[in-house]
């Protein structure tokens, strides 16, 4: 019998997964949240739309587009659209994990599924993270990754006058996608200095070899930066915004190495809209929830064949470090081709450790600076869905044994809204390590019994009704 | 109102949209199939629609259905994600608020 791989997510890794893994003779499940294959970077426009030219926006769609063709045409593949995977199950004596998924449209009737395989592969990827500052939740203000999906697959933009803030190189295609449909993009601020910037990405040229294509993709965005004359710099950033209702005006300042704003370098510029990401967040509720552990830095922790920790498991992409599609893909061949029971080649495993290495590469090139933390003030909102400021968490922490994650955050709510955290935690937890004396503090105590509270543990990964769980139980077990 | 849709007419995608009307708040508002709930408040200048309970607005933030700040009531379902729900012709969108001591 041939093995059944699991594959959750239908962007460049878990598509790349997914293709290795029936290349090797597997079973393949693909489960996909979107309603069409190619995740984020690969998201199309809605097939609704009725465009005309489809692929005439964006980079790899025709590579893309094939693969996700062979993949729903394959008899070994059952694909699954619009499905959000809300639990998984730890199975016993190291079996693979069971996944629990309802299919369909949020708010419709959905249909309930469990599927358990051999060996699951996530590649649920990442969304960017944006650091407060006063104001960051005006109206107006954007993550880069929306006003790039507005952009290019809903052909909304999200201002007329716009300002990209933050830190990384995806700042780039979103200036592009912005600019070349009629947006005036003022500048793209990158918060991390130029020299750190040039110093790491001038390293070591040759474990760049297999990024030509990425070269040829920056050089088209510098290229279109100059003809749009969009200024580019390097250790500013917008510090605050300011507007009535909505946002009005935007306040850059200079920043120095680790990103704290140089006094008196601010200057403010009329603009409808911000968008910001200071690198990502990994999506890694699954992996969490399955066993996996994590690296101090918040990603899956896997080994050179992306298997990780839990058994049964492998994890590719944005999950186990920042390194775009052209790595997430490599690093989805070879968890399919592991999950599946093959061995990577030689020239498979070279690419691997070049793959690795454009991650680290870009993690060092790119890092959310110290000084960030200083950007927020007292009233400034931590926490967007129970507006949560930054004085009642410091207050929450400087009460004698307030100063670990839980407590802050039932005295607080501060991440107990809607998003349960996904925006706030990874910020929240970050300024009370910074902020409480002993850094680390540790609340699984003997006293509540309670697994230690982590900004990723979030046990149903997607949100369900009530009324939906309460349909399963009169439907019996599936 | 910043946010806006690019004409059809100059779009070098190439558009033909067809029209959908839905509902928001007892409103008419034009939109197109293809597009999310999201995108036709956005594109018909409403820019946000959700009372947090700090009285803050909110509307689009992530706009892949991670953060939750464009909840809605959608045919009577509440807190739908208005950024992943496609629109369809007739929808009714209900917007929500969670200031203290407001029933919506």
């Amino acid at each position: 019998m041939s093995r059944h791989v699991v594959v959750i997510g239908g962007g460049p890794a878990g598509a790349a997964a997914a293709e290795s893994a029936l290349r090797h003779g597997a079973t393949v499940t693909l489960i996909d949240s979107n309603e069409a294959l190619g995740g984020q970077y690969n998201r199309r426009i809605p097939a609704a739309y009725g465009v005309r030219q489809p692929l005439s926006i964006g980079h790899g769609y025709d590579s893309a587009a094939r693969r996700a063709r062979l993949l729903i045409e394959h008899p070994r593949c059952e694909y699954l659209p619009l499905a959000a995977v809300y639990q998984i199950e730890r199975g016993l004596d190291g079996a693979c994990p069971a996944v629990r998924l309802l299919i369909g449209v949020e708010g419709d009737r959905r249909v309930h599924r469990v599927v358990a395989g051999h060996a699951l592969v996530l590649a649920t990827g990442a969304y960017d993270r944006v650091c407060p500052f006063p104001g960051w939740d005006l109206p107006g203000v954007y993550t880069a990754g929306a006003a790039q999906t507005l952009a290019k697959t809903q052909r909304v933009l999200v201002g007329r006058s716009v300002l990209l803030s933050g830190t990384g190189p995806f700042l780039l295609p979103v200036a592009q996608s912005l600019a070349e449909n009629g947006t005036e993009v003022r500048a793209v601020l990158e918060a991390n200095p130029g020299r750190r910037i040039a110093r790491h990405w001038a390293a070591k040229p040759w474990q760049l070899r297999h990024s030509a294509g990425k070269a040829v993709e920056l050089a088209e965005y510098v290229a279109c930066g100059v003809r749009h004359r969009i200024p580019l710099r390097t250790a500013r950033a917008v510090v605050s915004v300011a507007g009535d209702g909505r946002v009005e005006e935007a306040t850059i300042a200079r920043l120095d190495a680790d990103w704290v704003p140089i006094p008196g370098s601010h200057r403010t510029v009329p603009v409808d809209a911000v968008a910001v990401s200071h690198g990502f967040t990994p999506q890694h509720e699954l992996a969490v929830a399955a066993g996996a552990r994590l690296t101090a830095d918040g990603f899956v922790r896997v080994d050179e064949s992306q298997r990780t920790s839990a058994e049964n498991v492998w994890a590719a992409g944005e999950i186990t470090g920042i390194g775009g599609a052209q790595v997430a893909a490599v690093e989805g061949t070879v968890a399919g081709l592991a999950a599946a029971g093959a061995a990577a080649d030689r020239s498979l495993l070279a690419r691997h450790r070049t793959a690795q290495q454009f991650v680290a590469r870009l993690a060092a090139a790119h890092p959310i600076g110290p000084g960030v933390l200083t950007w927020s003030q007292p009233d400034t909102v931590l926490c967007r869905c129970e507006g949560t400021t930054r004085a009642e968490l410091t207050d929450a922490w400087s009460r004698a044994g307030g100063d670990s994650y839980r407590p802050a955050k039932l005295a607080t709510r501060a991440g107990l809204g809607p998003c349960q955290g996904r925006m706030c935690a990874a910020n929240i937890e970050a300024l009370r390590s910074r902020l409480c004396s002993d850094g680390a503090a540790d609340d699984a105590s003997p006293a509540t019994g309670l697994a230690a509270a982590s900004p990723a543990w979030r046990p149903l990964a997607a949100p369900v009704r009530l009324r939906e769980i309460a349909e399963l139980d009169n439907e019996g077990p599936s | 109102m910043s946010p806006h849709l690019i004409p059809a007419d100059v779009d070098p995608v190439g558009r033909a949209d067809r029209a959908l009307t839905v509902t928001v708040d007892g409103v008419p508002m034009p939109g197109a199939h293809g597009q999310t709930l999201a995108t036709v408040l956005l594109a018909g200048g409403r820019s946000q629609w959700r009372t947090a309970p700090s009285g803050g607005s909110r509307g689009v933030f992530c706009g892949i259905g991670v953060c939750f700040d464009c909840v809605a009531t959608v045919n009577g379902i509440p807190d739908v994600r208005l950024c992943r729900r496609p629109a369809r012709d007739g929808d009714i969108v209900t917007t929500q608020t969670r200031l203290s001591g407001d029933a919506r």
